[in-house]
């Protein structure tokens, strides 16, 4: 499938910042699954930063914006080229050792209740044991946009019982890390299907590291796995790791930090071929 | 009664590295030693060296207790001594540049995988890095202690940020100053170097995009920190700015400093700020006392980075007691200096020896430091250790035990007069294009009769360290 991304992130500032420091994990993966035709990331005002490939793969660049400003947008538009693994990452090329995501941060620190959904995983089929985790974090948390935030934790999310993506991958990792699973977070694109089903264009994952097979998407705010409509751009322990924009701005003076406001559209569409 | 080696005395008499201090402290009447301790006391005072206490309370400017009493080594003990820290610093970069690389020690099993990438020290976001010239830890502290004529064994290494040599500095020019004729009759090896090798090491490890002469700096978290006066006396003697995080800014592919005459290319920053604070864009983003995108310019080669991010993977207590495996894996070679037999509590064997042993044993926690959260079990009352036991029954990973070492004493001045006290010892070794050890270290002392704890956090003071020309 042939889908293009135009992505825009506006920042604004209730008064002029002397400058702006970003790094993005804003392009699309390497991998089987998809191909890069055509990629373009902006930043009014930018001048490009050091890059390179981390060592789970990511592609990183770090963008600086001098000051003073009250506004910039960050742009990103291309066309990539994806294929159905049903959710097997692929021809990945990474060194980071998988144990090195069994860890939990403050976001995904299990508590009880995750604990005994992380008892639902049968350690004699691996793979399967992950399809039933994932399923189970979709059966406890209803999709309702609003009711979490950027800083909800899982088991803050789990014990409220309804969240957005982030929280559904969030909280498969917790679970998947207490059944003994390195897992990790993935951040990337869907594209909206009419039906209805597909939440979140600007979206987010998780993915489940299985001996024999390698890394496996599982998207439990969909109940599936990534497929064709899915658009990979970098991973981390959690969301906040894993963010496609990390940055900062720095205040005139010493009032303390400007006020930021965020606004984000996403279109991703589909081209038959 | 457990024995201690004294290293002034022994069954034969006087050892022979004291022979000129016998007289010397001989000669020395109450009354003298007072106007003397006092007057050390006034220019510690005066040049400001403090160390903040945590958790004690009290006086925040308190000063550490400085013993006139040098503590001394002979030529011949001090070579095996540099040889054997040498040959751990170059083990424990080789490691630190495997585990972020290929992994091989791990993966011919000759330490647990989880032990390393599990770790909480273990940092992802620089997996692939080698840093210039192969080195993450660039100041190896080694904390060594003394059990016998020969026998030495190192507790701990601090591969991040070991603190405590401006008071080895210190220590020797307040000797010198007052007591002149100690150092015209003796042929004491020079310390006073150690600024400028700092400095040629750091120099030594600048970035790829580095041109021309290296810009080095100190990045400190600021005054409120314990070891700021360090900080500040360190940028001194090597001649580089002394900086906060405020101080610096990324700009495009380079950190940047600011200074009257405008930016500054920033090449290399010898921090003395943990991994975690370092850069909120890459760690904790709540973070005030780094500096944005910095992490960004490391891994592109923009900057270097003294300790590199990450090598607290290698000072980690579990970790240290694979050190031996380490020297013998990349080294090839026997292992100069021994490991403390450790207990390791997440092993079930044992945690088992541990419990049923607790009062024989000395409990840390894994990731502790400053001698806080450990269990002496000798010293400790039968509550104390039944207290200590919940903890680690609770988490035992959390805890590794040592037996209780006899370490060794030395002759230091106390209200009687003078009395064996216990000492450790904690050398800096430098690494960077060369590896270098000033002969001498910080020799800390118990100062509590009987006490075999040393850290200056709960009643330790410092001597003079010194190592005789053979």
């Amino acid at each position: 499938m042939l889908l293009t991304v135009d992505h825009v992130t506006n920042y604004t500032y209730d008064r002029p910042v002397r400058g702006v420091v970003q790094s993005h994990r804003l392009t699309p993966s390497r991998f089987d699954g998809q191909r890069v035709m055509d990629w373009v990331v902006s930043v009014t005002g930018g001048t490009m930063g050091g890059s390179f490939r981390d060592g789970a793969g990511d592609f990183v660049q770090s963008w600086t914006i001098a000051g003073p400003v009250t506004e910039i947008a960050v742009h990103v538009f291309g066309q990539v080229e994806t294929a159905d693994l049903a959710g097997f990452l692929k021809g990945h090329r990474e060194t980071v050792p998988p144990l090195a995501y069994l860890r939990q941060t403050a976001a995904t620190m299990p508590d009880v209740a995750i604990a005994d959904l992380a008892s639902a995983f049968t350690p004699a089929d691996i793979l399967g044991g992950a399809h039933v985790l994932s399923a189970a974090v979709s059966d406890k948390i209803a999709y309702a946009p609003g009711t979490t935030h950027g800083a909800t934790t899982a088991a803050q999310a789990l014990a409220l019982g309804t969240g957005v993506c982030q929280d559904h991958a969030q909280v498969l990792i917790a679970a998947a890390r207490i059944a003994g699973l390195p897992a990790r977070y993935v951040s990337g694109y869907l594209q909206a299907s009419s039906d209805g089903m597909a939440h979140e264009a600007a979206h987010a994952w998780a993915e489940v590291f299985v001996q024999g097979f390698g890394w496996i998407g599982f998207d439990p705010a969909n109940r599936c796995c990534p497929d064709a409509r899915y658009i990979r751009l970098g991973s981390g322990l959690d969301a906040q790791d894993a963010a496609p924009i990390r940055g900062i701005s720095r205040a005139v003076g010493s009032k303390g930090a400007a006020a930021e406001n965020l606004s984000v559209t996403v279109a991703i569409a589909a081209q038959e071929q | 009664m457990t024995s201690y080696f004294n290293e002034m005395y022994h069954a034969e008499g006087l050892r022979d590295p004291y022979r000129w201090l016998e007289p010397w402290s001989a000669d020395m009447p109450a009354g003298k030693r007072r106007a003397k301790q006092a007057e050390a006391e006034a220019l510690f005072r005066r040049i400001g060296v403090t160390f903040a206490v945590y958790g004690e309370g009290g006086d925040p400017d308190r000063l550490i207790p400085f013993d006139m009493f040098p503590r001394v080594f002979t030529g011949g003990e001090w070579a095996k001594l540099e040889r054997g820290i040498k040959q751990r610093a170059r083990a424990l970069n080789a490691f630190l540049v495997d585990v972020y690389g290929r992994g091989e020690i791990v993966r011919a099993g000759r330490i647990p995988a989880e032990l390393v990438y599990k770790n909480a020290a273990y940092e992802k976001a620089v997996v692939g890095i080698i840093p210039p010239k192969g080195v993450y830890s660039h100041i190896v502290g080694v904390d060594i202690v003394r059990t016998g004529p020969s026998d030495f064994y190192v507790l701990e290494e601090n591969c991040r940020t070991p603190s405590g040599v401006s008071y080895m500095l210190e220590s020797r020019e307040m000797m010198m100053r007052m007591f002149p004729d100690l150092f015209r009759e003796n042929r004491i090896e020079p310390v006073d170097t150690y600024p400028d090798k700092l400095r040629r090491t750091l120099a030594s490890v600048a970035p790829p995009k580095c041109e021309g002469a290296p810009t080095v700096v100190i990045l400190t978290p600021g005054h409120f920190n314990s070891a700021y006066y360090e900080h500040s006396f360190l940028a001194d003697l090597m001649g580089v700015e002394l900086v906060e995080g405020q101080d610096l800014f990324v700009d495009g592919e380079f950190c940047y400093m600011r200074t009257t005459e405008g930016p500054k290319r920033v090449d290399v920053i010898y921090r003395r700020l943990d991994d975690e604070f370092l850069d909120p864009l890459c760690f904790n983003p709540a973070s005030m006392l780094g500096v944005a995108g910095l992490m960004d310019v490391y891994r592109s080669g923009g900057v270097a980075i003294c300790s590199a991010p990450g090598a607290g993977v290698a000072d980690d207590k579990a970790v240290y007691t694979y050190v031996p495996e380490m020297v013998r894996f990349y080294l090839g070679e026997e292992p100069i200096l021994s490991n403390v037999p450790t207990w390791k509590c997440g092993h079930h064997d044992d945690l088992k020896y541990v419990t049923e042993n607790l009062a024989d044993l000395v409990v840390k926690e894994v990731h502790g430091s400053g001698g806080y959260g450990m269990l002496v079990g000798p010293k400790s009352s039968k509550a104390e250790v039944e207290e200590f036991r919940a903890r680690i029954l609770a988490n035992p990973a959390n805890y590794i035990a040592q037996p209780t070492l006899a370490l060794s004493t030395t002759p230091t001045f106390v209200d009687e007069g003078i009395a064996p006290r216990h000492v450790d010892l904690r050398p800096y070794c430098l690494v960077g294009e060369k590896i270098e050890l000033v002969p001498g270290g910080l020799t800390r002392v118990a100062l509590r009769e009987g006490s075999l704890v040393v850290n200056s956090s709960q009643g330790g003071g410092v001597k003079d360290t010194w190592v005789l020309v053979d």
